[in-house]
């Protein structure tokens, strides 16, 4: 029979070996950045289709993880989803005429928000709307303009993708 | 001579059965009282009921003019403090050793100093014999021992009632006769109000002050020990001299010789 | 012939449904007869010890295995479609979201489930309890609630070692073995397993199972029959009853985490 004072001892080592794990999963496996909500800008842009993406899905600037998308809602006005983002506090400035495009991470990964920084000098703030936006592509729609264009060569189909603007 | 318990018009089923219907007891204080009985009469379930661990289902169990029936949890444990019990298995706590079994009731409900607690567990260990033996862990104890230490353990709060449930059950005549002997003295000296359930009949009988006999839920003789011994009832008798064949008969019921060797018949009697 | 059926038949339900009052009694006297943090303190530390210090060996050993064995078989599969690259997101979920809470709830149950039933049954058929009983200490303060929250507290704490170790387990199979790239292994995996959706959840999984089996143990060891053979039953009833249980409330877990609570 174990005195109470080595019981006590081997159950505070179990109990820090459990902190030791628990911390190691927290940022090892799974990539946890920070436990609490970063401080940030909130920021919308508005798409014809956002695919798969989904609210906690990442904001990146070149390739470099800078937000995460908090809500989408449908705009009931122009029916366009509109995208709400949280742009990091440490990110630098974003200029007001920068777009953003809803990418796929690899192959089969999940989609994203990537932001290509352009030339202006004001800066997007909190509640800005980034104007310039590209929808996610969608493989039917790709495969119905790889079609068209064979069977209808040098003609521009209505469902050819162009840089879109906002009404305001 | 007032009574440490009384026991008036006491009912109690179990299951549908009833165990005892209409009984009255009493125990005087300070005195030696025996309830004996063939096995399965409800013995130990009285002692259950006088230490509130089942509820009669009829009548009073008065403990100190308590109602045991009435108290509230908090009352019991209150009551419980004053009691000490010694079950047939001893009961002693397997993974302390005897010091800290004896200690173990010390701890619990008083505010004492190790010190204390030190000479107050020797003391009582001295009692029963096994000072020397307070290092030991119950599995290295004999039977008779373990008994004593349980003994030890259940006066070390110097209560007013001790009960033992079949204390001399399967043990060796020395063993015995150290707990007769320590049964008897504890009882004077501490001057405790012991009751003891037991079928030994002549060592029970020789050294309490008064007897209670129960059989089939029905006390079938009260009194001082000589004067049970010369009542004539024929269960009493059957019971007190041992006898196969009485009362309680040694056949368990079913025909007649002739009829299963010949095969007449099979199954249940009528 | 069939009025005696039905008849048994509504017996047996209403033991089950007697029993399973019972059950509940024990825990509510479990939980809410709280003995004084000085005296329960050191009672608790002490079951903790005893479930889950001393469960510690097998779970590391297990999980190793797991974790090297979910790798090794991933791999294969994986390299089919050429994603063996994915094998670090495929162990780490796997382990983290489902193998890591059940499979340590199950040794749970047979190492320390079925010791804290036939502690509890001994106990009980020796006349410990009743004697504990006549000196004004309740049991259920001093026996069986320690028990219960040193048995509730071990579990996830057991899960996030055995996580830890599984994981490990795949790190040894994949990279050192079979020669994945560790930066790749590493950097999926932190991608594709989120902290709060899946680590929390496992352990939240495994708070539940923790609790479940604890209570099951405790009370087939509190209502074993004072014999032996009661012993015996009782202790393998616990871990039958514990292992469907905790089956059972994964599916259950599961489909209600899969949606996103």
């Amino acid at each position: 029979m174990l005195s109470q004072r080595t019981i006590e001892t081997l159950v505070g080592l179990f109990l820090l070996a459990v902190i030791i794990s628990l911390i190691t999963l927290a940022f090892k496996v799974s990539g946890l950045t920070t436990f609490f909500n970063q401080e940030g800008y909130t920021v919308t842009a508005a798409f014809d289709d956002i695919g798969q993406l989904r609210t906690r899905g990442s904001v990146k600037i070149g390739g470099v993880t800078v937000g995460e998308v908090t809500n989408i809602a449908i705009d009931p006005a122009s029916y366009k989803a509109v995208v709400t983002m949280r742009i990091n506090a440490n990110t630098g400035d974003i200029p007001v005429d920068s777009s953003a495009s809803i990418l796929t991470a690899g192959l089969l990964g999940d989609n994203y928000i990537a932001i290509t920084p352009m030339y202006s000098k004001d800066f997007l703030k909190n509640g800005s709307m980034i104007e310039e936006t590209h929808s996610a592509m969608i493989l039917e729609k790709l495969i119905g303009q790889f079609l068209f264009s064979v069977s209808h060569p040098g003609e521009v189909s209505q469902n050819e993708k162009s840089p879109e603007k906002n009404p305001n | 001579m007032n009574n440490l318990v009384e026991m008036s018009q006491l009912g109690f089923q179990r299951q549908n059965r009833t165990i005892f219907h209409d009984i009255d007891i009493a125990i005087p204080q300070g005195k030696i009282t025996a309830i004996m009985g063939p096995s399965g009469s409800g013995k130990t379930t009285l002692l259950r009921l006088i230490g509130g661990q089942l509820q009669a289902t009829q009548g009073r169990v008065l403990v100190k003019n308590q109602d045991i029936t009435r108290l509230n949890r908090r009352e019991l444990y209150a009551l419980r403090k004053r009691m000490g019990m010694l079950f047939q298995t001893g009961g002693l706590f397997t993974h302390l050793t005897v010091f800290e079994n004896v200690a173990f009731p010390l701890r619990e409900h008083t505010q004492l100093s190790e010190n204390m607690i030190r000479s107050a567990v020797l003391m009582k260990l001295e009692m029963v014999g096994l000072r020397g033996a307070r290092n030991l862990m119950p599995n290295e104890l004999s039977g008779g021992m373990a008994r004593r230490v349980a003994l030890a353990r259940a006066i070390a709060l110097d209560p007013d009632l001790i009960m033992y449930d079949e204390p001399f059950s399967g043990q060796d005549p020395i063993s015995m006769g150290v707990l007769v002997k320590l049964i008897r003295t504890l009882n004077d000296a501490l001057g405790l109000t012991t009751i003891i359930v037991s079928h030994d009949v002549p060592e029970t009988l020789g050294i309490s002050d008064y007897a209670y006999v129960i059989s089939d839920g029905n006390i079938i003789g009260k009194g001082t020990p000589e004067s049970i011994a010369h009542d004539n009832s024929p269960q009493l008798q059957q019971f007190l001299t041992g006898l196969p064949d009485g009362p309680v008969p040694f056949h368990y019921p079913a025909h007649t010789l002739e009829q299963d060797i010949l095969g007449q018949k099979s199954g249940e009697p009528s | 012939m069939i009025t005696h059926s039905i008849a048994a038949l509504g017996r047996l339900g209403i033991d089950i449904l007697r029993s399973q009052g019972k059950a509940g009694l024990l825990l509510y006297g479990a939980i809410f007869r709280v003995p004084s943090i000085r005296k329960g303190f050191p009672l608790v530390i002490q079951q903790i010890y005893a479930t889950g210090v001393l469960s510690l060996l097998i779970i590391i050993v297990s999980g190793l295995f797991i974790g090297m064995v979910v790798a090794l078989q991933g791999y294969h599969t994986l390299a089919k479609f050429g994603a063996s690259q994915q094998l670090g997101p495929l162990v780490a979920l796997s382990v983290v979201r489902e193998l890591g809470p059940v499979v340590t709830a199950l040794l749970f149950a047979g190492r320390a489930g079925s010791a804290l039933a036939a502690e509890i049954g001994l106990m009980k058929a020796t006349d410990q309890l009743s004697s504990m009983e006549m000196m004004a200490v309740d049991p259920l303060q001093r026996v069986i609630a320690p028990r219960f929250w040193g048995g509730s507290i071990s579990m996830p704490l057991l899960t996030i070692i055995f996580n830890i170790t599984a994981i490990y387990g795949a790190y040894l199979v994949g990279v050192k073995w079979l020669g994945l790239d560790a930066g790749a292994f590493w950097s999926n995996m932190q991608s594709a397993v989120d902290f709060h959706a899946d680590i929390l959840n496992g352990i939240y999984k495994s708070i539940v199972f923790g609790i479940v089996v604890t209570w099951i143990a405790l009370y087939q060891g509190y209502e074993a029959a004072p014999t032996s053979a009661g012993i015996a039953n009782a202790t393998t009833r616990t871990v039958v009853y514990s292992s469907l249980a905790v089956l059972g409330l994964d599916f259950v877990l599961t489909a209600m985490m899969i949606g996103g609570w």
